[in-house]
């Protein structure tokens, strides 16, 4: 049975990415707690209200001992809002959910005033701010069935066709110079500004900024067509670009 | 040093096993010794298709277990004495196939023949990509439809990641070869046409095999088409198709239309 949705406004599914601390502790833990507090009296409330993953990889424990630490963390108000390279036996029900394809990124980045201010008491000049660099990738190959291109960063050009069963998401635009049959997820992080253009038009699904299309729901004149795609508001526009 | 081909196509039935054995057969006609392995363990067939079932003795699992050797293993064609089978377990189960006990079969196979055919089993689980893992070269079976053609581009991204030749960075080459093609239905409509699938997967085309009854008498006579009835239509495209995977540059003739006018036109390589 079909239902009939009486809303027709779309739900908004969204990726964002947030910067977190991540603490890798080592056996055995008591040690380990020793050094955590030392440097929790040296910069006080370094750990407060930050998002912090746990990252057991390689660790030989188990499911007590990582509870045990998961409430020894807490006692010292460190919360844990996942865990990273824990093997599945050892989680479970009633702990952080498991957490995996993170990217480092700069410590400074990550331990801005506190620690810093610690090391040397006068505050360090300022530096400019950097602007962020728009990043893009070029992939040369088809991308087959299967297959996901997954760029937050920017903008990804594919120089050949995407296939039925693929996908494609980008954090920037997205430029496809072949046949366009399979996914593109373009402003994956919330851009609205973002587009997807491609040679021809034969897409499963397309999504800007959380904002989803099906095949269904194009203008059948557009498939077959070389096609650009925007966001107005809260729908999908589209336009044949030759 | 041989040449080590996989035979594959991701979906099942699509005539990897028919193909394995006609193509062993057409390349052994050129006086070159070749050896067809059969890596579907558990659900052989090649066996039966080059009319070898009654003399398989030892098989692969037993010499990639060191029970046997590969001398002992191989099976010598009746009708060719440069074509070789090495059959596969039909009692054991795949997770016998090691990726060490694989190396050092191929290895010393490549040695010893100057073709190296593996036929692959269907999906895309761990007997696929043991037997593509080693493989100079791909013939990625396919019919004109479009489940089979979505399964051959996942089978594509597959041999361009998880081959050996793939993890040094290199390209593997890449065949296309389009099977049980029916003419008649083309004309209708009712399969995808030659330049949509070539347009799909975008890989050089070696052969358009039309579906024929003769691949069918040849299978259940356990001979391989190019052996059977080599003047049949199925026979020569295979024979073409062998010359091409050889290296040597012909049109291709789509079955059903005067040669020559689309040749021209399927000459042009796809990328």
């Amino acid at each position: 049975m079909t239902k009939m949705l009486t809303d027709a406004r779309s739900i908004r599914i969204k990726g964002r990415s947030f910067l977190a601390v991540v603490l890798a502790p080592d056996l055995p833990f008591d040690d380990w707690l020793v050094r955590l507090d030392d440097l929790a009296a040296r910069s006080a409330g370094f750990f407060l209200g930050r998002p912090v993953v746990l990252d057991v990889t390689d660790l030989p424990i188990d499911r007590a001992q990582l509870k045990e630490l998961i409430t020894e963390l807490a006692g010292r108000n460190v919360n844990i809002m996942g865990i990273e390279g824990g093997r599945p036996s050892i989680l479970g029900q009633g702990m952080p959910p498991a957490l995996k394809g993170g990217r480092p990124v700069s410590d400074e980045a990550v331990a801005k005033e506190p620690i810093i201010e610690l090391r040397n008491s006068e505050p360090k000049p300022s530096a400019p701010e950097a602007r962020p660099t728009l990043q893009s990738i070029v992939i040369r190959d088809p991308v087959r069935s299967g297959q996901s291109v997954i760029f937050p960063e920017g903008d990804v050009t594919i120089i050949g066709s995407v296939a039925s069963g693929a996908e494609i998401i980008a954090g920037g635009s997205i430029h496809i110079y072949g046949t366009l049959r399979g996914r593109a997820m373009a402003g994956s992080l919330g851009n609205a500004s973002a587009r997807i253009f491609c040679r021809k038009l034969e897409a499963e699904l397309l999504a800007i900024d959380g904002i989803y299309k099906m095949a269904d729901d194009m203008a059948p004149g557009l498939r077959g067509h070389s096609v650009q795609l925007w966001l107005e508001g809260d729908s999908i526009m589209a336009e044949k670009l030759i | 040093m041989g040449k080590v081909i996989v035979v594959t196509s991701g979906k099942g039935g699509v005539g990897k096993t028919t193909s394995t054995a006609a193509l062993g057969a057409a390349l052994a006609q050129r006086n070159e010794r070749v050896v067809v392995v059969d890596f579907d363990v558990g659900l052989r067939n090649l066996d039966l298709v080059m009319g070898a079932e009654r003399r398989v003795v030892y098989d692969l699992v037993n010499v990639i277990q060191g029970e046997a050797k590969l001398s002992q293993a191989l099976i010598r064609d009746k009708r060719l004495e440069t074509l070789f089978l090495l059959p596969a377990s039909q009692t054991r189960d795949k997770d016998n196939l090691t990726p060490e006990g694989v190396e050092r079969v191929i290895t010393e196979l490549r040695r010893v023949f100057d073709w190296v055919i593996c036929d692959s089993p269907a999906g895309i689980e761990s007997g696929a990509t043991l037997a593509m893992r080693h493989a100079d070269m791909a013939v990625v079976v396919t019919n004109p439809e479009v489940s089979s053609v979505r399964d051959s581009d996942r089978i594509i991204g597959l041999l361009d990641s998880k081959t050996l030749k793939a993890e040094r960075g290199e390209r593997m080459e890449k065949h296309l070869l389009l099977t049980r093609y029916d003419a008649n239905r083309a004309e209708r409509g009712d399969m995808l046409k030659v330049e949509d699938v070539l347009e799909i997967l975008s890989i050089p085309l070696i052969g358009i095999i039309p579906e024929s009854m003769d691949v069918l008498r040849a299978s259940n006579i356990g001979s391989p088409v190019t052996l059977a009835d080599a003047r049949s239509a199925p026979a020569m495209a295979y024979f073409e198709a062998a010359r091409r995977l050889a290296g040597e540059v012909l049109p291709i003739t789509v079955p059903g239309e005067k040669r020559g006018i689309f040749g021209k036109i399927f000459a042009r390589r796809a990328a």
